[in-house]
């Protein structure tokens, strides 16, 4: 098989280049995405250390809080990091897509069968 | 980023064959698929986590209590070193960023700096994790049953009266303690120093622990620390319930008969953790070694024979997912 990596016509990585003046301009967001990516760690790690866990609804609140802020982390990761936010709209539905269709719904069974001994004591004593 | 996947290309001609409807060439691709599907490895495992969390009935381990240690410091710091770890993780992240962006500009230089420093990042993290997981595996403490009633003052100045019975927890300095071969543990000869206790046993396995506080620990979330006095009187009590093991995160913990404490019962937290996080650090342990082949590539000049980098944003794929997968294990091990 031909090697991609060698070929120079009509090769996409070649036109993944940029000047030093885009370069300067693309810098500038990534440090704009490490200080997001900071802030949220340290948010995370305060909240952490604050607050104990609980059978209240704050406790139920803030564990909610952890995830969102998980998700935004791993989404600046992916769509800045990763620069999944710059391919084209097709490659991007196709890793998107199908990946969260899978585990949303092993989420959502896993949960449920997970939880599904709750009550059985009342219904089988 | 500009290049071929901003520009405006017609659907006819990009799904008209001979080209990538997706503008990237086979290796990037195919290296998104691995991705996804090391992505769904990863989602199934920490789901498979969820699973048996859910479905426990036991009580759980404090994830942020999980971790307390400093390397070279003695007291408690809850979540500091994971803190640290991830936030190694996530400079090493950029720094790879950084690296893929001086290919884009064919930066030689600015290629080997910054993949230089991702692979001192990974090295860094990949340290702190083995010393992590030593800490876990001898022990940042033990616990003992008391044989009889005692009544002690708390710093806050109150009467706390225990009954037979009551678990008390040790916490000793990681280090000190040089074997846990402990046969009898009632036959330690015992020192008081300076307001800590020392246990040493002279034999086979000569080893000596600090003891630097106790916790009377009825209910994990609410314990109380003691020291001096107040601790010598509850190791004067104890029975012959004794565990030098380490109660965190259930390691160890049935050792001198005990087996019935909260970190004990939960095999599956240290179970499921000491799987994902070894998984995640075998990624980042490939990911050294892959960065640093692509480095040496790099020194070589081989990018520049081929007049384009992109090997370096294939290796900074996979790194930024293995940075990715941290931060959900982060989240689920150390904060829920």
């Amino acid at each position: 098989m031909e090697r991609d990596d060698l070929i120079v016509n009509d090769s996409y990585a070649l036109n993944a280049h940029h000047s030093e003046e885009e370069g300067v301009a693309i810098r500038k967001k990534i440090y704009l995405v490490t200080v997001i990516l900071s802030v949220i760690t340290a948010i995370e790690v305060g909240m952490g250390v604050m607050f104990k866990r609980s059978e209240t609804y704050t406790w139920a609140a803030i564990k909610w809080t952890f995830i969102i802020l998980t998700l935004l982390k791993a989404g600046y990761i992916v769509m800045s990091f990763m620069h999944l936010g710059d391919e084209r709209k097709n490659l991007r539905n196709a890793v998107i897509i199908p990946y969260f269709v899978f585990i949303l719904y092993l989420i959502f069974i896993a949960i449920t069968e997970g939880l599904a001994h709750y009550g059985m004591d009342l219904m089988f004593h | 980023m500009s290049g071929e996947a901003k520009s405006a290309i017609s659907k006819e001609v990009l799904w008209g064959g001979g080209r990538s409807p997706f503008s990237v060439s086979y290796g990037k691709m195919m290296m998104w698929y691995f991705l996804v599907s090391d992505a769904l490895t990863f989602g199934g495992l920490l789901i498979a986590y969820a699973f048996w969390r859910a479905s426990s009935v036991d009580p759980w381990p404090i994830g942020e209590q999980a971790f307390r240690a400093l390397p070279g410091l003695e007291g408690e710091y809850p979540l500091a070193y994971v803190a640290l770890m991830t936030f190694i993780l996530i400079v090493s992240s950029v720094t790879m960023v950084l690296a893929v962006e001086a290919g884009h500009r064919n930066d030689r230089s600015g290629v080997l700096k910054w993949m230089g420093l991702t692979v001192i990042g990974g090295i860094f993290f990949l340290s702190s994790q083995a010393w992590e997981w030593s800490h876990f595996i001898h022990g940042g403490g033990g616990c003992f049953n008391l044989a009889k009633e005692v009544t002690i003052s708390t710093p806050d100045g109150d009467a706390l009266t225990l009954s037979a019975g009551e678990r008390v927890y040790m916490d000793h300095h990681f280090g000190h303690l040089m074997e846990m071969h402990l046969q009898d543990p009632l036959t330690v000869p015992l020192s008081e120093d300076g307001g800590h206790v020392v246990l040493t046993e002279l034999g086979d396995h000569p080893h000596e622990a600090h003891l630097h506080s106790l916790r009377i620990n009825k209910y994990i979330e609410d314990e109380t620390e003691l020291e001096g006095d107040a601790m010598m009187a509850l190791w004067n009590a104890r029975s012959e319930n004794f565990s030098f093991g380490a109660p965190i995160p259930g390691l160890g913990a049935d050792w001198g008969g005990i087996n019935h404490s909260e970190y004990a019962t939960q095999q599956g937290y240290s179970n499921f953790f000491f799987f994902i996080t070894g998984f995640h650090g075998f990624h980042v342990f490939s990911g050294v070694i892959i960065n640093l082949v692509v480095f040496l590539m790099v020194l070589n000049r081989v990018m520049e024979r081929r007049k384009h980098y992109e090997m370096v944003e294939k290796v900074g794929l996979y790194w930024h997912f293995v940075d990715l997968v941290w931060v959900f294990v982060f989240t689920f091990f150390y904060l829920i």
